[in-house]
Order: C-alpha cells, then structure tokens, then sequence
C-alpha cells in the first residue's frame, strides 16, 4: 500500500480525485473552487491602493486563503513524507535529449534544479522564465477570470461555454510559448 | 441598495470564476480549517501525479505525453457528473443551504487573458495551485515566482479599465 503511495500516481486516480474537490468544495460550504482568485485576495488585503477592483470585503472570501495554505502544507506532505528517497521525475527521452543541449541535465526533482534557484534568479533566463512567467500568470489568470481550477476543472464541469474558450486560449498559449518560443528563450 | 456599477461585491461574484461565495450563513473563522484539510489533500494529489511537475507541463503542450491530458479530462468527467448529481437531485451543503452554482459570461478577457496565461504556464511549468505547492515541495525560489504573480494580479486591477474586455 504505501510502495502505492509512494510512486507518482497515474492519471486515472489523480484526475477523479481532483475532480472529486468540486462536490467536496460544494457540500461543505458552497464553494466553487478556484485558486486564483486567491491572488486578488491577497492584493486586496495588503495593497489595495483605492483601485476599485480591490475594493471588496476580502474576508468574506477568506476560505480560498485557508485552501491554498493547505496546498502548501500538501506540496510539504507529498515531498518529505509521501515521496522515496532517490525519486527521479521520469522525463520523456525526446525531451530530455533536448533538455541537455540547454544544460538542463538534474530532473531529480519536479523542477529543473538547473535553472530554477536562487541564483539563476538574477540571470536573463531565470528572470524570464520565474519572474517574467510568473506575472504572466497572474496578469493572464485574472484577466481571463480564473485559472486551470477555475475555468478548465469548475467551469467546464459546470457546462460553460466562456470557460471553454478560456481553456482553448490557456492552451493555445502553452502550445506556442513551449514549442516556438521556449526554444530561443532556453537556449540564453 | 447598491447596483451592478457601484456594487463591487457583485462585480467579484460575475466577472471572476472563482470569487464566488454564495454562502451567506456566518461562521466563526476557525470553521475555515476544513477548507485547509481540502487544501491539503488537493495539495498532496497535484504533488504526486506530478502535475506540479515542469517537466510534464513541457510534455503536454509539446503532445509528449498524454498524463496531463488524462488528469485534467478525468477531472472534468467526474466534476460534470458530480454537478449533474447534486442538480438533478437538488443535494444541498452541509448547513442545509441550496448549492449555488454562478453562469459565466463572455468577454475578451478569456480569449488575450487566456493566451498570456497559457505563456506564463508553459514558461512556469505552474498555474495558480501549483505554485502553491512547488513551494511546499521546497523549491524556495517559486515565492519570488508567486510574488510576481500577485504583482501580475495588482497591476491587471490597476489598469483593468483600460484593457478590452
């Protein structure tokens, strides 16, 4: 049983789970679930700088802050205790091979540690891809009015055509920065 | 009694997915823990199916792998019926409320918002939750990443007005 645990999960016992949060989220206080709205909430609380868009009562929305609290303290669980020693992420060998020519070689754990540290942080390529990335997702995720969990997993399962949209776009993006433009920015 | 333009609680409930809190029952706070075992547990599933995994979000958008894909359809497909199952059965909470569930209306946002998203995703290898846990995982330097994000947040409020939507 825990040698079950233990191994990445396949596919088929992640995505019920996953989706399992929907009715959970809803049963047990009429929750819709998302997690970037969790990023507004966060603005609103410490800087809402009279923008208007920040001008709501961000407590009343506090449950989505305990929720993504608690998807850290999972990251945590799954990582120290629930993950073997010597786990290696098994990467696709076309992948890889690709990877290496742009120095990316450690896939020991879930990211490349070769480009995402603290002191790659400051070059052209960690400041693209974690800096530059990052406000891209969450410029990009409020913009579009939610994210994977909101939009992909609640809206589709909810039958909404605007969140179908937003999940072909959130797609088409991926598709465009990893094949066509990831290569120039990997090569830096 | 405030309308749609000065009521910016409203416009948190129609123009986000997510900032939907139809619950109007008070709790005391601490009634929110529940939320962070569900957190927990949401945490633990996108950690071990490796969905937090950068290199299985490159897999995906370059169709190497067919993982991501089967996670987030068998998350739709149980998701749709769980929804179809508490309408059709009109299941209420917990608390005996009636589950609220918002339609969503179109604007631009989904389409520019949404292609920017899916660069940031691909670039990230995260969306919003796995940020979260990449950090629990113990890559530190993603809270400079999940900084960034909310500054990407901040400054979409700051000039929401003058985007297309």
């Amino acid at each position: 049983m825990i040698d079950y645990i233990q191994k990445p999960w396949p596919w088929y016992v992640a995505g019920p789970i996953i989706g399992l949060m929907i009715p959970v989220l809803l049963l047990i206080g009429n929750k819709s679930l998302g997690i970037s709205s969790s990023l507004r909430h966060i603005c609103a609380a410490c800087l809402p700088a009279k923008i208007p868009f920040f001008q709501y009562n961000w407590k009343k929305e506090a449950w989505n802050l305990f929720f993504v609290a608690g998807v850290l303290l999972g990251g945590y669980i799954a990582a120290n205790l629930l993950t073997p020693v010597g786990y290696e992420v098994q990467v696709n060998a076309k992948l890889l091979t690709e990877l290496q020519q742009y120095g990316i070689i450690h896939h020991e754990s879930l990211l490349p540690q070769d480009i995402f540290n603290w002191s790659s942080l400051l070059t052209l390529k960690g400041f693209l891809l974690m800096i530059v990335g990052g406000f891209l997702v969450g410029f990009g995720t409020r913009y579009a009015g939610g994210c994977t969990s909101g939009h992909a997993i609640m809206g589709l399962s909810n039958l909404q055509w605007p969140s179908l949209v937003a999940t072909c776009c959130f797609m088409a993006g991926g598709f465009i920065m990893a094949n066509l433009i990831m290569p120039i920015i990997l090569k830096l | 009694m405030p309308n749609k333009e000065t009521n910016t609680d409203f416009e948190v409930r129609s123009l986000d997915t997510i900032c939907i809190n139809a619950s109007e029952l008070k709790h005391p706070w601490w009634y929110n823990f529940k939320y962070v075992l569900a957190g927990t547990l949401f945490g633990i599933v996108l950690t071990k199916a490796e969905v937090i995994s950068w290199f299985r979000i490159q897999e995906m958008f370059r169709l190497q792998s067919f993982h991501m894909f089967g996670v987030i359809g068998s998350a739709i497909f149980v998701g749709a019926v769980s929804i179809w199952i508490i309408k059709k059965y009109k299941i209420k909470t917990m608390y005996g409320e009636e589950i609220d569930l918002h339609p969503k209306s179109f604007n631009k946002g989904q389409v520019i918002g949404g292609l920017l998203f899916g660069f940031g995703w691909a670039m990230t290898g995260a969306c919003p939750g796995p940020l979260f846990a990449q950090i629990g995982t113990g890559t530190t330097v993603i809270i400079i990443t999940l900084l960034s994000a909310i500054a990407g947040t901040w400054v979409y409020g700051l000039i929401r007005e003058k985007l297309p939507h």
